[in-house]
């Protein structure tokens, strides 16, 4: 019984025990429970932070990798635009260089030419003393030319006077007025009047008049330029410089008068318009003809115009012809 | 009463018309009249005479008309208020060649005076009748057209270009055909006036073929007829380059030097005219001519003449040097600034004065070289004299500051600009204290001249404000010479030495 006592009592130690215990673990469990959180917590995040690290890890090789990569690429570029600048600035001096060569020797040769620049200025001067002796030539030559007209002038004048003078000749009986016999010599009137031929008075042509007054014209045109001429031509020439004197008496005519009436119509009566002219027809063409011939004479086209010297020195093109005054212009 | 008598009667009043138509016309010829006859009222009795049945009446009324408005202002007002225009060109086409050259000659006489009686005339007509007039046979009924249309012409632009819309100028180029003299000469100072107002005038008259004609005629020894032609040329160039390039083209050149020598001066002063306006346009054309030897015929010229003569002459010296400092340099080269000083010397009238100071300024201030021609003709000393006579003209100081100031700004001919250094107000100072300070630091003879002269003295001398332009030139200069030397040429130098002196405490 004993046993079973024992028993018993164990039983109900077992019970008691089995009881405290149950209480026991009852109290602990949610502290125990929260100590499990935190070591699983804690063992997580440790391998989590291990996976986030090792993530990292790849991610900057991956990086590093690529980041060298591009660098290298970059710079690469660079070393080659700066080279590229490097031989661009030597290629440019180097242009500079020819281009400053040549564009001096260019300039120098057909812009800014010292020599011809010189060889210009000579020539003109030259050119300008030639153009300044032929002047004066010329200028000359005009003179002396007025100079000989005033002189034919001068002489008709005094041939005419000794016509009107002539009855003061003296004869071989009588001197004359201008021949005094008190002068060693006689007056050079009387030597032109024995020169001079008397004429009797004769009824002349309209054209004698015209000719007296006309002709220092075609004296002048047929002048050589030289003196000593005038006398001889003037004096030589057979036309009669006696001015036509209108007749003395006239006969009227005797006869019936006309009507009053009709001398009244004729006095009235306004004058015709009519086609003939005082020149010919081919006047025109003679006075140009006449002219050019007198230009070609008087301005000796040669001598003023020195077309080569001109060319020689124009030595910036010009589209102009050298002028040569020696041809006419077309009409 | 026989029919003799009777007619006696009317011959004795056409002869008493006659008579009086003819006094009236000798006494018009005096302007000493004028007056007289207009009091008397000539107008009112010489209108009715216009209308007379007798042609030589007419005439002789026409010609007394004529006069009467050739001499008066207020007369031609009188003669267009009458209205005896419209008659006048009326008749001027129907009637005899005389009284067409009588009417032609009041309407001349009309139209000179002023625009507005030009209009006048060109109002009834008159233009067109003597265009018609132009086509007559008789040389003397052209010419007087052709003077009435150049007093038309000559007015304005306007004027001018009716007289060339009604077809005036391909009748006056054949009037340079024929072979009177009176008549060539009248046509080409038409030509010259109508010309003269605009490019297109002027681009009509030569598309007429004038300047052919024109050029043929200048180696005629009528000297009236070649002033003529070189006035008309003249006005044709002087519009625009083509218009130019076409008179040279007409070879006009070589010959027209030829015609400097002219015994007519106004010949001389028409061509020079000629060579000025083509001149004026381009290098180019500046070229042809002073390659022909023009330049030197001009300068000798200008030699010959005096007075306004010489103006047009030497206004081309001026623009052929403005062109390029090449032509410049012909310019020298041909003894031109030495004969520009000697104009200035003999001048007196300002413009022509002024005139001579462009040039010159124009000659001076392309170089060195050219600044140094000017300096030594003494040219700079008149030039400022010139701009400091308070009687000068406001142009003539204007120009020749203007050519002083551009010739200094080149000149380094040092001993023309010492002269320069005294009395001279400080504007033109600046530049020559400028130059010399340009020049001295880089040559040892002129800075010893410069000593030795007295300019340095006269360099301390100059008050400048400190800071302007002209102290910097001044201290430029003194630092190219020693210390020592600027200070003895300095003012009150001799007070400091003085009172060093007294100072001094011999040992």
């Amino acid at each position: 019984m004993a046993g079973l006592l024992k028993i018993k009592r164990e039983v109900e130690e077992f019970k008691k025990e089995y009881f405290d215990r149950n209480s026991q673990a009852e109290e602990s469990r949610q502290t125990e429970n929260r100590a499990a959180l935190r070591i699983q917590s804690w063992f997580r995040a440790c391998r989590a932070r291990a996976y986030l690290s090792h993530l990292h890890k790849k991610a900057i090789t991956i990086q590093k990798i690529w980041r060298g990569f591009t660098a290298r690429a970059r710079f690469r570029q660079m070393v080659k635009a700066a080279y590229l600048i490097m031989k661009m600035n030597f290629y440019e001096e180097m242009a500079v260089r020819i281009q400053r060569r040549w564009r001096g020797f260019f300039v120098r040769k057909y812009i800014h030419n010292f020599y011809a620049r010189k060889r210009y200025l000579e020539g003109l001067s030259r050119k300008n003393a030639l153009v300044r002796r032929e002047l004066g030539e010329l200028e000359e030559l005009q003179k002396r030319e007025r100079d000989c007209l005033e002189m034919v002038k001068e002489q008709t004048a005094k041939v005419y006077k000794a016509h009107r003078l002539h009855h003061l000749l003296s004869t071989k009986q009588c001197p004359g007025v201008f021949n005094s016999p008190f002068r060693p010599a006689p007056h050079e009137m009387e030597l032109l009047l024995r020169q001079v031929k008397y004429q009797t008075p004769t009824r002349l042509a309209p054209s004698g008049k015209s000719c007296l007054l006309g002709m220092p014209g075609p004296a002048a045109q047929s002048y050589p330029g030289t003196l000593g001429s005038p006398l001889n031509k003037t004096t030589g020439t057979g036309f009669s410089p006696r001015p036509v004197l209108p007749p003395i008496a006239t006969k009227k005519q005797q006869g019936l008068f006309r009507e009053p009436g009709e001398v009244w119509e004729q006095r009235v009566r306004c004058p015709d318009l009519t086609l003939r002219l005082q020149t010919s027809y081919t006047h025109l063409e003679e006075a140009q003809s006449q002219l050019r011939q007198h230009k070609f004479m008087t301005l000796p086209s040669g001598r003023i115009e020195t077309g080569s010297i001109i060319r020689h020195l124009s030595h910036n093109s010009k589209s102009f012809t050298q002028p040569a005054c020696g041809n006419s212009v077309s009409l | 009463m026989s029919q003799r008598q009777i007619i006696q009667v009317f011959e004795q009043y056409q002869k008493s018309r006659m008579q009086f138509v003819q006094t009236v016309a000798d006494l018009a010829a005096r302007p000493q009249n004028i007056e007289m006859l207009q009091n008397a009222g000539v107008m009112t009795l010489l209108r009715p005479l216009m209308l007379d049945s007798v042609p030589g009446i007419q005439q002789t009324a026409a010609l007394a008309l004529g006069r009467l408005a050739d001499h008066s202002d207020s007369l031609s007002e009188a003669v267009v208020r009458e209205d005896i225009l419209p008659q006048l060109v009326l008749s001027l086409a129907s009637q005899n060649r005389f009284y067409k050259k009588a009417a032609a000659f009041v309407l001349r006489a009309v139209a000179k005076h002023t625009p507005e009686l030009a209009q006048a005339v060109l109002a009834c007509g008159g233009v067109d009748a003597l265009v018609l007039c132009l086509e007559e046979f008789d040389p003397g009924v052209k010419e007087a057209a052709a003077w009435a249309l150049n007093y038309i012409a000559r007015h304005d632009a306007q004027l001018s270009q009716s007289v060339v819309d009604a077809g005036a100028v391909p009748l006056l180029v054949l009037c340079l055909l024929e072979p009177e003299m009176a008549l060539k000469r009248i046509a080409a100072s038409t030509l010259s006036d109508i010309s003269k107002h605009s490019p297109e005038l002027a681009q009509t008259v030569v598309d007429n073929g004038a300047i052919a004609h024109l050029a043929q005629m200048i180696l005629s020894p009528d000297a009236k007829l070649k002033r003529q032609v070189f006035s008309a040329l003249s006005q044709i160039s002087k519009h625009s380059v083509s218009l130019a390039e076409m008179v040279i083209e007409a070879e006009v050149f070589p010959a027209a030097i030829a015609c400097l020598k002219d015994p007519d001066e106004y010949v001389r002063k028409n061509v020079t005219t000629l060579m000025r306006e083509v001149v004026k346009h381009t290098p180019e054309l500046s070229q042809v001519i002073v390659n022909c030897g023009g330049m030197a015929a001009v300068i000798d010229f200008l030699g010959e003449s005096s007075g306004n003569l010489r103006l047009p002459g030497i206004m081309m010296l001026g623009y052929v040097a403005a062109h390029s400092e090449n032509l410049a340099m012909a310019v020298i080269l041909s003894k031109g600034v030495p004969q520009l000083a000697l104009c200035m010397s003999e001048e007196h009238e300002h413009h022509i004065k002024a005139a001579i100071a462009w040039s010159i300024g124009q000659i001076g201030h392309h170089s060195p070289e050219h600044a140094k021609a000017v300096a030594t003709s003494n040219l700079l000393s008149k030039l400022l004299e010139l701009y400091m006579e308070a009687s000068s003209s406001e142009d003539l100081q204007a120009k020749s500051k203007k050519a002083l100031k551009s010739i200094l700004q080149k000149c380094t001919y040092l001993p023309g600009l010492e002269p320069l250094l005294y009395d001279v107000p400080s504007n033109i100072l600046k530049h020559v204290v400028c130059q010399f300070s340009k020049v001295l630091p880089h040559d040892s003879k002129a800075r010893r001249l410069f000593v030795t002269s007295g300019g340095l003295k006269k360099l301390q001398e100059i008050e400048a404000e400190p800071g302007s332009p002209l102290q910097d030139h001044i201290n430029n200069i003194n630092s190219c010479f020693p210390e020592e030397i600027v200070r003895y040429y300095s003012p009150g130098y001799s007070e400091v030495l003085l009172e060093r002196l007294e100072r001094f405490q011999p040992a």
